[in-house]
């Protein structure tokens, strides 16, 4: 067995840390390690985009990357969404246009679609649905996906509020 | 999926890098996006005992122009690539493939030189980096080296790349004027590898005939295919319906592709020679601009 490695990563705004194998996937690192099992393991080849996350203000695949290369990042998980007792606009979003039914590729969507408004915060339907084309939904058929991106762009130009908080990165 | 296991090595320089390739030999592997490398050791169909991440070493990332070439590192990922201004406004066949490579997640670690360096002849890139008459820098002990991309590709995951180097470089020759190029890739959904794909670039003359063409093949043989035979018939021609219809003949008469779930060989020697008209068509257009 391969000598373990400390990863120190900021996740959801908390310096956390764990010794690991190398080859511990981000995702298994985020779900086991952390206990943060909102991030979910869908395909596991890269295709589902179920285990999205935000690291360093982009949206990656955490199936498809080693635990030790997130080492003095920043990351974003589904749980670091709602804050101050309050739903992001995107989780207001999905459940105000019934974004979901399972559930299951929720996290996903909810985090590529929070880097697709970090990047694009008036995205046209083309640009959400070229936007979450890395993520796949057997459920819903994509469509209130959208409106609840659309609805979040709305909500989010409304209040002016910054979308990024101290400490999650851009 | 789990990898078996390995060392995880991360140098901050080439020269660190180049050296524990050296120590390491066959048993190494160089990480870069790890997008086409990690889940081929999730599946077990890799399996390096050591994995170098070049990922903490500057001066590996960047879209320059200079000395007669576009110069992009090998760690430029494909996400830097679509939003890169200069090669937006030049080189819109890199922004076509860039745009077809897998999803927007995948494309934000994906970096080019991992897309040609790993030598799979279904990733995108090598086509059209063949139409671009390209080059690959090699740096390695004994320095840097230029491989003409016709060389770069010698079989299935195997390019010209030593085992003691590292791909940090592609220089693109500028485009003269009156040159368009693109890519048109067919895709059963939306971040699939090819069932075939066609790059063009050309240069037309000044009574607008063909002056230069170059058109690669994507996933259509054990190596992405250079269609020499359609870019030789090309030259000196004027592009018109008859002389289009007959390069993507020729381009597909150099396909070698293998039956498989995305389709039987003909069924994807056809596609060629339609994407290869679609490709030569929108090349030709963007040439007149």
């Amino acid at each position: 067995m391969a000598k373990k490695q400390t990863v120190h990563v900021k996740v959801n705004g908390m310096q956390r840390e764990a010794d690991v194998e190398p080859r511990l996937l981000l995702v298994h690192f985020i779900r086991e390690k952390l206990g943060l099992t909102g991030t979910h393991v869908g395909c596991d080849t890269s295709n589902c985009g179920a285990c999205t996350v935000v690291l360093d203000g982009k949206s990656i695949k955490s199936c498809t990357v080693f635990a030790v290369q997130a080492d003095g990042t920043e990351i974003l998980t589904v749980e670091g969404l709602f804050k101050d007792g309050k739903l992001h606009p995107l989780q207001e979003g999905f459940k105000q246009e019934h974004g979901l039914q399972c559930g299951f590729c929720t996290p996903g969507m909810l985090m590529s679609t929070y880097a697709l408004l970090q990047k694009n915060p008036a995205p046209t339907e083309e640009e959400i649905r070229w936007g979450i084309s890395g993520n796949l939904c057997r459920c819903t058929g994509y469509q209130n996906i959208v409106k609840a991106v659309q609805y979040a762009a709305g909500k989010l130009a409304k209040t002016a509020e910054p979308l990024v908080e101290e400490g999650v990165a851009k | 999926m789990i990898p078996p296991s390995f060392e995880y090595l991360q140098p901050k320089t080439i020269p660190e890098a180049i050296a524990m390739l050296q120590q390491h030999g066959d048993a190494a592997k160089i990480l870069s996006g790890g997008q086409s490398l990690i889940p081929m050791m999730k599946l077990r169909l890799a399996r390096p005992g050591f994995l170098i991440d070049i990922n903490r070493i500057s001066g590996l990332s960047h879209i320059k122009e200079e000395g007669g070439y576009l110069k992009i590192g090998g760690l430029t990922r494909e996400a830097e690539l679509e939003a890169s201004p200069v090669v937006r406004s030049k080189y819109p066949i890199i922004i076509d493939t860039a745009h077809v490579i897998a999803d927007p997640q995948v494309r934000n670690l994906a970096t080019v030189g991992g897309n040609l360096a790993h030598g799979d002849p279904a990733n995108d890139h090598p086509a059209t980096m063949i139409a671009l008459d390209a080059q690959i820098v090699a740096s390695g002990p004994k320095g840097e080296r230029i491989i003409p991309i016709e060389n770069f590709f010698v079989s299935l995951f195997t390019t010209a790349l030593q085992p003691d180097e590292i791909l940090t470089e592609i220089r693109i020759p500028f485009l003269p004027p009156r040159s368009g190029g693109a890519y048109f890739k067919l895709e059963r959904k939306v971040g699939d590898f090819a069932t075939a794909a066609v790059a063009v670039q050309l240069t037309l003359d000044g009574q607008g005939a063909c002056q230069k063409a170059g058109i690669g093949l994507t996933n259509v043989g054990a190596t992405p295919v250079k269609a020499r035979k359609a870019e030789d018939f090309l030259r000196g021609k004027k592009l018109d319906d008859a002389t289009i219809k007959q390069a993507g003949q020729l381009a597909s008469d150099e396909a070698e592709p293998s039956a498989d779930l995305r389709g039987p060989v003909e069924y994807k020697k056809g596609l060629v020679r339609e994407l290869a008209k679609r490709a030569l068509t929108r090349a030709l257009e963007r040439a007149g601009k």
